[in-house]
């Protein structure tokens, strides 16, 4: 069974978010998509301040077996990534809601959080074979 | 058993599982304009023996012409042993291997050329080949562009570079949006300069060509960091034959070298053939192996410890990343190197550093006798590898005409690619050439010349 805790949001490209204190948002991928992907070989970073747009390819996990796209979920300006993970992938694999998060973005404005899912609603897309 | 592995029971049997009535469905995302029924201009096809005949009678107006012709391809000698060996049953495919465990041997051959060519170019990785030494150059502009992560969508492309180079990368990259920024040469030694680098906009990369078109040396170091200096990457395109003697792309510059080198594989044991086929290669430094096109041989041990060969670094590539792959040219030219791996083991990097030498010595030579001749004279100033521009007094297609009538290619016509240069001529002397051939080749320009006077 998967891990979902229960203070992050989610989207249905099995990325994960926390909102921080100071307005960014911690974005990684979770336990479902780290588990499907297998042992990871490489995680390629996206540039600290980039602006991305929500739904767009900003950085890619590899494993032996495949290559994927990670999505941000919402609109924001990269602020931070996580470089340990250059030399230690497999940090998404053993702690995926932890040391393997991915990278922060900072909204312009307000963040457009409405289309998110809750762990909830996450659990329901996994339960449908989403 | 059929060469076509599919009957129709089977394309209907899965049309079926997909829902698809028609393999014409298959391919609706195409515009009915640009789908092709047939070739046009290809006759019907002829019997083995009439086109046995007909390749025969073709072959023998090729005629056995003494060759000053370089431009690209060169005519070195290749052992015996090179395509004895490598037309052996277990080595007569043109692919790479995707069944690991059937092709061990396949494998650790391209595995060995990997190693031959980083070591050649002083570069950390090597993939298992491209298509050619001008598609080489065209992915390795593309892979700069993925390296280098900034907005800059331009590639500073020396004239100097083959003009056939030029254009095939402006074909895969304009559509790209990505635009090339000529850097033009110096009119006086026919090198790139550095200096003007100075009056051109930032680019994602410089392409240094060693040796250029014109068979020149380029200041490679000045060049490169030049390049650095702009925050651009260094691709190197050059003769592979010609590292075993100068300054590898990996040594370039005063710190780091070149991050990406290729160029045509020919030199090292591929005949000249009507154009092909030959291959290109590309290495590069190991922090860039990521975003490096094609498919890379890797050697690991299996569970018993014992070594094996694999392909590696695969998530990338087509077969997984679809649309999304590093490259979509994928097959290589398995064969060729399976011969230019075998010819660089036979002759070793002191052959390799012989016949690059030798090449060098017979063309300084000839370039002396030729430049002596009345009117004649060499057009730029300054060290060339084995290929050299000459001025001739008079337009260069009727001399290369008259050549010909007696049995010599006398270079390449570079009025066409270079108007700028005039009467300009260039012309190739590898190790094949004997001081009779320069004496040959020298005495009949000047009598073609001398009935001009």
């Amino acid at each position: 069974m998967s891990q979902i805790p229960v203070d992050l949001k989610y989207v249905s490209t099995h990325e994960w978010l926390r909102a921080e204190p100071d307005g960014s948002f911690t974005i990684g991928i979770t336990d479902h998509a780290q588990d499907a992907l297998g042992d990871l070989v490489f995680v390629e970073l996206p540039e600290v301040g980039r602006d991305v747009a929500a739904g767009e390819a900003c950085a890619v996990v590899e494993s032996v077996k495949a290559a994927s796209d990670i999505y941000a979920p919402i609109a924001g300006r990269i602020s931070t990534v996580n470089t340990t993970l250059i030399d230690a992938p497999e940090q998404v694999n053993t702690d995926c809601y932890g040391a393997g998060w991915l990278f922060r973005l900072t909204p312009a404005g307000a963040a457009d959080t409405g289309e998110l899912l809750d762990a909830e609603a996450y659990r329901a897309l996994l339960d449908q074979g989403g | 058993m059929p060469f076509i592995p599919h009957t129709p029971e089977d394309v209907q049997a899965m049309l079926d599982a997909i829902g698809v009535t028609d393999v014409t469905e298959l391919f609706d995302e195409i515009p009915p304009a640009l789908r092709w029924s047939r070739v046009e201009g290809v006759p019907p096809g002829a019997s083995e023996m009439a086109i046995g005949r007909l390749m025969r009678e073709r072959a023998a107006k090729d005629g056995n012409d003494l060759c000053f012709l370089g431009a690209g391809a060169y005519e070195h000698h290749i052992p015996a042993a090179v395509w004895e060996i490598t037309t052996r049953g277990e080595f007569y495919s043109a692919y790479t291997p995707y069944q690991a465990e059937a092709s061990q041997g396949t494998l650790q051959l391209i595995y060995e050329y990997q190693s031959m060519m980083t070591a050649l170019m002083d570069m950390d990785v090597s993939n298992a080949s491209l298509y050619d030494g001008a598609s080489a150059l065209a992915e390795a502009a593309l892979m700069a562009l993925r390296l280098h992560r900034g907005d800059v969508r331009r590639i500073w492309m020396p004239a100097a570079v083959h003009p056939h180079y030029r254009e095939t990368v402006r074909t895969i990259v304009e559509g790209q949006g990505i635009a090339l920024i000529e850097v033009p040469y110096d009119p006086v030694t026919g090198q790139t300069q550095a200096m003007a680098l100075d009056d051109l906009p930032d680019a994602a990369a410089l392409v240094i060509p060693q040796p250029n078109f014109f068979g020149r040396l380029e200041e490679v170091d000045a060049l490169t960091d030049a390049a650095r200096a702009r925050g651009a990457l260094v691709i190197a395109v050059v003769n592979p034959l010609a590292m075993a003697v100068l300054k590898p792309p990996g040594a370039w510059g005063a710190a780091g070298g070149a991050d990406i080198a290729c160029g045509d594989g020919q030199p090292l044991g591929i005949p000249l053939a009507g154009g092909g086929p030959y291959y290109g290669f590309l290495c590069c430094r190991s922090e860039h192996v990521r975003q490096m096109p094609g498919r890379i041989v890797g050697r690991t041990v299996d569970r018993d410890g014992k070594t094996g060969y694999t392909l590696t670094l695969q998530p990338r590539e087509q077969h997984i990343r679809r649309a999304k792959a590093t490259s979509n040219i994928c097959t290589n030219q398995g064969l060729m190197v399976t011969a230019s791996t075998i010819h660089m083991a036979l002759l070793g990097a002191e052959g390799l550093a012989r016949a690059a030498l030798s090449s060098h010595a017979r063309a300084t030579a000839l370039a002396g006798q030729l430049a002596a001749l009345p009117g004649v004279s060499l057009r730029f100033a300054g060290p060339f590898f084995h290929e050299f521009v000459l001025t001739l007094p008079r337009p260069v297609a009727p001399v290369l005409a008259s050549l010909a009538d007696v049995g010599i290619l006398g270079g390449y016509d570079l009025s066409a690619a270079y108007p700028e240069l005039g009467h300009a001529l260039l012309v190739c002397a590898t190790e094949t050439r004997t001081a009779a051939d320069l004496a040959r080749y020298t005495a009949t320009l000047s009598s073609i010349l001398g009935d001009d006077a």
